[in-house]
């Protein structure tokens, strides 16, 4: 492995690594990890508590639970992992530098400081307010101090990104443009500066309230300036997670995108419309108009939309171009039937593109059409939805980039490389039966964030439909075997970091070295061609599923509203 | 197959202007596109006008109940 003073070159893909970003990466991958772990396992506690037949914790510690499993996994996980998303393509991708290591470290300490103390405030079980801790609820003030806390790290951390863009600009590390991966981090770290302001603007007096300097927070206020942090925190995860499927593309395959234009642009649009998307959270709301509700949902978030379908269309399209330019020609699919389904950087890849798709992004569009939303708000469609696009959509993208990127930068080998085979179908299915259990169950009215859907000791009782029962039980089912593969994930990584074989060093190449696939990933330029009809007709597919379920909610919408 | 979109420049690609054909304007759009601290702004002044103030002012301009 040729070293030098601050740089390594990776055998396995010529990039250099300027070893500071290399350690920060590492640390902050390594700490998403184990916040994956307690999350997910608080998310099982939630789902054997919503399975009706086990009904396992009692409401106060089902509320605990719910809380820490929505900080962990939507924030602290995610975050972390984008974080690493962002000094991998802002410094090895541009072969730069990362600006200010010190700051850099800063940021992480914060952020780990911060989401310890948000742990331990909601395991002392005085803040089990949920994640989105509307007010009049009230939490304990270091809840919301770790929060903030969480949040400046990952500020500081996303200057250190916009700072290594100008070291590389002016150290000329590139030329022209930054590559397409790069500028999706680049949108990923614009929506998480305007998602970490919202989140200032509305938690630093939520911490003043809660030591009793303030008095009072308005709740509709509070609402509408939270949901610019809580839901643009999971726009950052869609723009990072495309990005990481543009990167993904180009290394397993050396995969360019269609057109780079149209993809930049599409970023373009995120960068644009997709935060308005904030709304679909108020569209009960009174006292917010409708033009403002319309405006944000449908007008401002159609364009977003239809960014993601052409992310969502580029990505599978580069990835048949590339398979076609390498002979795979023949019919509509042979370049995907002879993908490699048995790596797990490749099928969590698949799998990704097809659940966010099909799942999140099509329940999202119904969910975000004013009259729509009245069929499923506040049930457990909205969760159904959200781990359709946060789970199957984001995660499983970082599980599949992980698969790469471990071995990559600690120059190990996978310690389950067989377990690794499967563990992309147990998560993704696993993950994805429990998005369409809780959106059937949704569907038939069961209300999200609820202790006892039996309403057992309540004075006033509802009978929901024992579909819906059903519904719930094998939600835990399907939680049980994602879970699975969530515990095969970690136990790859923290196994591989600690015990997996390390790689034999590579001779010194004595000629230019060939460039490998990976290269892709920091190159600018499209593939050049159109020609992917297998991509074109599972689009169609695509476009028809999304008609036929928009137009079947209009329907139920009419069944449930009578008008007479 | 072309690897390069006209205009384009990148890590791969050729400068700008080069090809020994003289310096062709970087196109308007593409000038955008890779000027971060632009997008930046516009990243966070769009959604702070259309959802952030124009929610608080609706909710400002409710009447308080007598």
């Amino acid at each position: 492995m040729a070293t030098t003073a601050q740089f390594r070159t990776c055998p396995d893909t010529g990039f250099r690594i300027h070893l500071a970003a290399d350690k920060l990466i590492k640390w902050n991958a390594v700490t998403a990890v184990v916040f994956l772990l307690v999350g997910g396992l608080f998310g099982l506690l939630v789902a054997l508590t919503r399975w009706p037949a086990v009904h396992l914790l009692p409401a106060d510690l089902f509320y605990l639970a719910l809380t820490a499993h929505g900080l962990d996994v939507l924030l602290v996980w995610i975050i972390f992992f984008e974080i690493a998303v962002l000094y991998f393509a802002c410094s090895i991708l541009l072969n730069s530098r990362l600006a200010a290591p010190k700051v850099a470290w800063l940021a992480y300490w914060l952020m780990l400081v911060g989401a310890v103390m948000t742990n331990i405030a909601v395991l002392r079980g005085d803040s089990s307010v949920m994640f989105t801790s509307y007010v009049p609820m009230q939490a304990a003030p270091d809840f919301y101090l770790g929060i903030i806390l969480f949040a400046v790290g990952a500020l500081f951390a996303c200057f250190v990104f916009f700072g290594t863009l100008v070291i590389a600009k002016q150290e000329k590390t590139y030329e022209g443009s930054v590559p397409l991966v790069t500028f999706g981090a680049l949108t990923a770290a614009i929506i998480a500066v305007f998602t970490i302001a919202a989140g200032a603007i509305i938690l630093v007096p939520t911490l003043f309230w809660s030591l009793g300097y303030i008095s009072n927070i308005d709740t509709l206020m509070y609402k509408v300036v939270w949901w610019g942090m809580g839901h643009s925190s999971q726009q950052i995860n869609v723009a990072a997670h495309i990005a990481v499927w543009y990167a993904l593309a180009a290394i397993l395959f050396g995969a360019k995108p269609l057109s780079e234009k149209v993809s930049r642009g599409a970023f373009l649009l995120y960068i644009l419309f997709l935060q308005l998307a904030s709304a679909h959270h108020l569209l009960v709301e009174p006292g917010l108009a409708a033009e403002y509700k319309i405006f944000n949902t449908s007008y401002a978030l159609y364009l977003a939309v239809l960014a993601s379908m052409i992310h969502g269309l580029t990505v599978p399209g580069s990835i048949e171009a590339a398979q076609r330019k390498k002979g795979l020609t023949k019919g509509l699919y042979e370049w995907l039937r002879k993908a490699p389904w048995s790596n797990p950087s490749f099928s969590g890849l698949a799998l990704s593109i097809i659940m966010f798709g099909f799942l999140g992004g099509i329940s999202g569009v119904m969910m975000g059409t004013e009259q729509l939303n009245l069929i499923t708000h506040n049930t457990t469609y909205v969760p159904g939805h959200f781990h359709a696009t946060v789970v199957t959509g984001t995660t499983l993208a970082f599980m599949a980039l992980a698969y790469w990127l471990v071995p990559v930068l600690w120059q190990r080998e996978l310690v389950l490389p067989g377990l690794a085979k499967w563990q992309p179908y147990l998560f993704g299915i696993g993950m994805g039966l429990v998005s369409l259990f809780l959106m059937g169950a949704g569907t038939l009215g069961v209300p999200r964030r609820h202790w006892d859907m039996a309403f057992s000791d309540a004075a006033i009782t509802h009978d929901f439909p024992a579909a819906a029962f059903l519904m719930m039980g094998l939600n835990g089912v399907a939680a049980l075997i994602a879970t699975l593969g969530g515990v095969i994930f970690i136990l790859n990584m923290v196994g591989t970091i600690l015990w997996g074989k390390k790689k034999e060093a590579a001779p010194a190449p004595q000629a230019a070295p060939e460039p490998q696939p990976a290269a892709a990933a920091g190159a600018y330029g499209g593939a050049g061609t159109m020609a992917v009809p297998g991509t074109f007709v599972l689009a169609l597919v695509f476009l028809a599923a999304f008609v036929l379920y928009y137009f079947v909610n209009w329907k139920y919408l009419a069944s449930v509203w009578g008008l007479s | 197959m072309a690897e390069q979109e006209p205009g384009a420049t990148g890590t791969t690609g050729p400068a700008a202007g080069s090809g020994g054909q003289g310096e062709e304007p970087i196109p308007f759009m593409q000038q955008v596109l890779d000027s971060p601290f632009l997008l930046l702004f516009i990243g966070v002044t769009m959604p702070t006008v259309f959802y952030i103030l124009w929610g608080v002012i609706n909710i400002t301009s409710i009447p308080l109940a007598n």
